[in-house]
């Protein structure tokens, strides 16, 4: 039988705030345990939430860069459960009004624009930390990530492959960098992301009995953990058995999924209207306000660069992955005055190996927009083989320097003149009288031989063309 | 409207609370008579009136993203009942 995968995603984004969502203290990483843990965080007797306003005006640009309905009227729930790092019992979140509903995110997989509705998305705080090793029959908690606010972005069952969750995971992770919600470190916890993941027979409407695969939190993990449970499903469908409703954690060292909580266990959030805190009204003027700083988006970048500059979809995709590479590279292709796809090839290629081999942020690059429009225009005139160019980026990423200077200095110019070329072809010729014989009888392969000689003969500084069009005139005789 | 003894065992685990046998059957007629008063509130015609979130009819006020508390942890840990290297101990909990 044929499958159909149904994947929605539900992604904890921790949003870029200085104070918590309820309370004023610190949400920096890495500070000691509890250190950052204030009377509202600790739920001590007496406390009162209050709202931080900007988490909400990072929910309302969310909203908008997706193209989702902001409510003008937001509502806080509780949602009860007891676990030691969520001390008052109860996490505030949202249920029935969330601030943001609906929109969709548009991403790009294999060489296609994809979209992917969401549901909703709802303000939250973050639950604290249990550690369980360490300590002999109790565990450690730290409560310095309780109140954290955090943006829980639902998207609708629309993804069909572990590939697409992946990519629609990568689309969402760029975007909230880009409007500057979110600094997606992972590593850190700022951006996870949970599965729900069932199969149908091709053909079939309704959805299959789904699990929920927790805490995803690398993209690779994610493509890993989705690709098991798909073929756990379908192997315990295809020996006639049948699919519990779950919540499964992936375990990275044994590439498996395991069942978490079984439905026995199943919760029931008892959510209810939070009485601690009252609806939030946010304004129309409000919305305009924060509409108006909302930076060009991701998709809309890409769809620029496609037609106005000529630029492959696979390209301009590459090019708008952060912001300050499409930064880089607009900067560069103006300071060029044009041909976008030389730009666009250098960025893409040598550019972002480099950045990578490095492990460096493009802010970081030791090669400015400038520098590399200098080397470029010694392409151009044609100073510089792709080759040569090649070698003289390296220089400027290891080193620096200016890019004429060092032409000069390592005598890197590609030898254009046809006086020089045709000379060195004439002692080639006459030094291998055979092999000009053998090319003139017909063998095009001797001219791979002469092509090699000639290079080797000025140490690879010939204009290949040039090179080339030169060797068959005199070989022709 | 009854409730029998599945529903009040899963209501008290829910809850954390741990209910004796002899408190079951004490608690069945009070719970159902509680059940009873809501199934009157939920007689009420309520088309088209919007639900309340909030007893105020008020909107919340939003304070603006900075820290103002200092690190309290000195101030608090002596109020747990255990902690080590900064953390507070409870009965091991593993997932």
């Amino acid at each position: 039988m044929d499958w159909e995968v149904v994947i929605g995603i539900e992604t904890h984004a921790q949003l870029a705030t200085r104070s918590k969502i309820f309370s004023g203290a610190s949400t920096r990483f890495g500070a000691e345990p509890n250190a950052q843990a204030c009377a509202v965080d600790l739920a001590l007797p007496g406390v009162l939430p209050v709202l931080n306003r900007q988490a909400v005006e990072h929910a309302i640009r969310f909203g908008l860069a997706v193209g989702a309905t902001v409510a003008p009227r937001s509502v806080f729930a509780r949602k009860n459960y007891f676990y030691p790092d969520l001390p008052k019992g109860y996490q505030i979140s949202q249920y029935e009004r969330p601030v943001v509903s609906g929109g969709a995110i548009r991403f790009f997989s294999a060489e296609q624009e994809k979209t992917v509705r969401l549901t909703r998305a709802h303000l939250e705080e973050d639950a604290g930390k249990s550690l369980h090793e360490d300590f002999q029959g109790r565990s450690g908690i730290d409560l310095n990530r309780a109140g954290t606010p955090l943006l829980e972005i639902v998207s609708e069952p629309d993804l069909r492959s572990a590939a697409d969750a992946v990519a629609y995971a990568r689309a969402l992770h760029q975007l909230v960098i880009w409007i500057g919600i979110c600094d997606g470190n992972m590593q850190e916890g700022s951006f996870r992301c949970d599965a729900n993941v069932s199969v149908r027979p091709v053909g079939q409407d309704e959805l299959g009995t789904r699990c929920e695969i927790k805490n995803l939190n690398s993209f690779r993990f994610m493509e890993k953990a989705i690709l098991y449970e798909v073929r756990r499903q379908i192997r315990t469908l295809e020996d006639g058995g049948s699919i519990i409703q779950e919540t499964r954690l992936y375990d990275p060292e044994r590439d498996e999924t395991r069942a978490m909580r079984s439905k026995e266990d199943a919760q029931d959030y008892r959510y209810f209207p939070d009485p601690d805190l009252l609806p939030v009204r946010i304004s129309e003027d409000w919305v305009a306000q924060v509409r108006a700083t909302l930076p060009e988006l991701p998709a809309d970048m890409r769809a620029r660069f496609v037609q106005s500059y000529g630029l492959s979809a696979y390209d301009a995709d590459l090019l708008t992955g952060s912001q300050a590479l499409a930064q880089y590279f607009q900067t560069l292709h103006q300071l060029l005055g044009g041909d976008a796809k030389l730009c666009a090839n250098w960025v893409c290629g040598e550019f972002l190996a480099a950045l990578r081999r490095s492990e460096r942020e493009v802010q970081e690059a030791p090669v400015t927009p400038q520098q590399l429009c200098d080397l470029l225009r010694r392409i151009q005139d044609g100073t510089l083989s792709g080759k040569m160019a090649k070698e003289l980026f390296d220089v400027l990423w290891q080193e620096g320097g200016a890019v004429d200077a060092l032409i000069a200095q390592r005598g890197l110019s590609q030898i254009s003149d046809a006086g020089v070329l045709e000379q060195i072809i004439d002692a080639l010729l006459a030094a291998h009288p055979a092999q000009v014989a053998e090319f003139r009888a017909g063998k095009d392969k001797v001219f791979g031989f002469f092509v090699g000689r000639a290079m080797k003969a000025c140490a690879g500084r010939a204009n290949p063309e040039q090179l080339n069009a030169l060797l068959r005139q005199r070989l022709a005789g | 409207m009854p409730l029998n003894d599945t529903d009040l065992k899963r209501l008290a685990r829910l809850a954390r609370i741990r209910l004796e046998p002899q408190e079951l059957a004490s608690l069945a007629p009070q719970f159902a008579g509680i059940l009873d008063l809501i199934q009157q509130l939920q007689a009420v015609p309520t088309q088209g009136i919007e639900p309340l979130a909030h007893a105020l009819d008020l909107e919340q006020r939003l304070r603006a993203d900075e820290v103002t508390e200092a690190d309290g942890r000195a101030l608090f840990q002596p109020l747990a009942p255990e902690m080590e290297q900064g953390l507070y101990l409870v009965p091991q909990v593993i997932e």
